[in-house]
């Protein structure tokens, strides 16, 4: 009945055609590997200096990827202008009327955008490593093939992909760029890191969908979380899902 | 073929639509008239599913409007021209219009050609004028090839070129075969380009009528007649048969007699007039009066043959 395809090839012509879309996935890579670069570039020089303590508890992989958490920033301004973009400019209504089933719009949308956020995210994350891997130097770094690093890197993809569909489905459920990201880069960049440095509110803090999915970027679960790797992925599964889910519910049951 | 029928749609405490009902045929213009806010737009929104009615439904060939596989092949529509993203250009809007619809990616190029876009095809359409952009959402809405063609106020911002333009555009259309549906507030532009009127007032049918029976209906012809004595000319032409209404300032409006006639009864009976002069009512007018009649007393006024009662 309807053209699932044809939506979808609307979708990514959309996305395509404004430049802040290319412009907040280069930015995404950018900061990501910049970031990478400098704090492996400090380790390295620092590492001889730390305590022994601190020596052991030494995490190349997850300290490489600090730089995706503010990449990460420009990931999820991509997914909430893919979406409020439509109803800033008014075009909502020409998409609807292009594609009047409100389900299969938003399918083909959070579908094309989510897959553009997961090839992003397999670039950057692969980048990031190689650079942070390089700068820490090859003393102390670690490579794709010590236990646990494929499960950061793949679970790193998938962090950042779903922290995309779930900002799309967010902003649709609020239609507003400044008040969507005006919740969700200070809850995702500064709540939850807050929240998980008070001793009374961590256990709690830890299921926010940040903090839960990127329990998987370390190679140790720490010792106060409660979340492991893939449990803490099933979590941020659940906000993904809660998200979308209020998305279809708004856009399919208000008027335009 | 555009069928409304038992269409309500209320916002909150706010009725916009109450119980429209009507048929828009092909092959002609239809001219939807209607002061601002009397629910042109909530009407023409719920035909394309973007408002949802609150009862009754609208079909379009048949069936609702989101059901069709391919709307834009279906139904063009020009709502909202000025809804375009600032940062994509008139053809990428287009493209991704065509793709939505697998509509050929050569009437992009058609389109832009038609409306006269084609040397600012690939600028970003944040710099356009109200022209350009109205011509764009011209663009959008013929894109598909529709036989059905929703416009509303498709004038507005468009120089006086770009006027004679859209209507020479809709006659065409229309001649084509095509069901043309078009709306605007002023009476005297859809006398010029629509050969069917539907008038509403309040969300409600106030007139489904030709244009031309709604010109001879209600585009009143009279004599003014102002005299010091108003009363005894009545009386006068009263005798003679013929029929006065009160115009302003105390002058007398007398329906269907010629100046000649007036003017040799006031000089047979001895009334001093100041004036006499043959006028007639324009069709804005007439619409003015048929609205504001729906304003103030809704179903119990104001009926002419033409007129329905909602």
């Amino acid at each position: 009945m309807t053209d699932t395809r044809a939506a979808v090839a609307f979708e990514w012509t959309k996305i395509r055609s404004v430049r802040s879309s290319l412009w907040s996935l280069a930015l995404c890579l950018l900061t990501s590997v910049l970031i990478a670069l400098l704090f492996g570039w400090v380790l390295r020089g620092a590492y001889d200096d730390m305590s022994p303590q601190s020596k052991a508890e030494f995490d190349p992989v997850g300290s490489g990827f600090n730089g995706l958490r503010l990449g990460m920033i420009s990931l999820v301004v991509f997914g909430v202008l893919a979406v409020t973009g439509e109803y800033s400019s008014g075009t909502v209504h020409s998409s609807l009327a292009a594609v009047p089933r409100r389900g299969v719009l938003y399918a083909a949308k959070v579908l094309t955008g989510t897959a553009i956020a997961f090839v992003t995210s397999v670039v950057v994350v692969f980048v990031t490593f190689f650079a942070a891997q390089t700068a820490i130097g090859d003393a102390h770094n670690a490579a794709l093939t010590d236990d646990g690093v494929a499960r950061s890197v793949i679970g790193s993809i998938l962090y950042m992909t779903l922290l995309c569909a779930f900002s799309m489905g967010l902003a649709t459920v609020l239609r507003n760029p400044a008040l969507t990201l005006g919740i969700l880069v200070p809850l995702f960049f500064m709540v939850s890191e807050v929240l998980n440095n008070l001793p009374g509110v961590k256990k709690v803090a830890q299921f926010l969908p940040d903090a839960a999915g990127g329990v998987i970027m370390r190679r140790e679960p720490q010792e106060h979380m409660v979340l492991t790797a893939w449990s803490g992925m099933a979590v941020l599964g659940v906000w993904v899902a809660l998200a979308l889910l209020g998305g279809y519910l708004a856009l399919t049951r208000r008027d335009a | 073929m555009i069928e409304v029928q038992q269409l309500t749609k209320r916002y909150g405490p706010t009725l916009a639509v109450d119980g429209l009902s009507f048929t828009v045929e092909p092959g002609r213009v239809t001219g939807f008239l209607g002061p601002n806010g009397a629910g042109k737009s909530t009407t023409m929104r719920t035909m394309i599913g973007l408002d949802r009615p609150t009862s009754g439904r609208v079909l379009i060939d048949g069936g609702p409007y989101a059901r069709l596989r391919h709307p834009l092949r279906q139904v063009g529509a020009l709502l909202e021209a000025g809804a375009l993203h600032g940062g994509r250009t008139a053809r990428a809007h287009l493209l991704g219009l065509a793709r939505s619809n697998r509509i050929p990616v050569r009437r992009v190029d058609e389109v832009l050609d038609v409306v006269g876009l084609t040397g600012v095809a690939d600028r970003r359409t944040q710099g356009f004028s109200l022209g350009m952009t109205q011509r764009l959402g011209v663009a959008s809405a013929l894109l598909g090839d529709p036989p059905v063609l929703l416009m509303d106020e498709p004038v507005n911002g468009l120089d006086p070129e770009g006027i004679l333009w859209i209507r020479g555009l809709m006659k065409r259309l229309a001649a084509e075969g095509r069901t043309v549906f078009v709306s605007s507030h002023l009476m005297s532009e859809m006398a010029l380009t629509a050969e069917h009127l539907i008038v509403i007032g309040r969300g409600r049918l106030l007139a489904d009528t030709s244009v031309e029976q709604f010109v001879a209906r209600n585009s009143r012809a009279y004599v003014l007649v102002r005299s010091p004595e108003p009363e005894r000319m009545r009386a006068v032409l009263a005798e003679a048969g013929v029929h006065t209404d009160d115009g302003p300032d105390g002058t007398l409006e007398a329906v269907g007699a010629s100046t000649e006639t007036v003017g040799g009864l006031a000089a047979r009976h001895g009334v001093t007039v100041y004036e006499i002069s043959p006028r007639t009512a324009s069709l804005e007018d007439a619409f003015m009066q048929l609205t504001a009649t729906a304003a103030d007393h809704r179903a119990d006024q104001g009926a002419d043959e033409g007129v329905r009662r909602p």
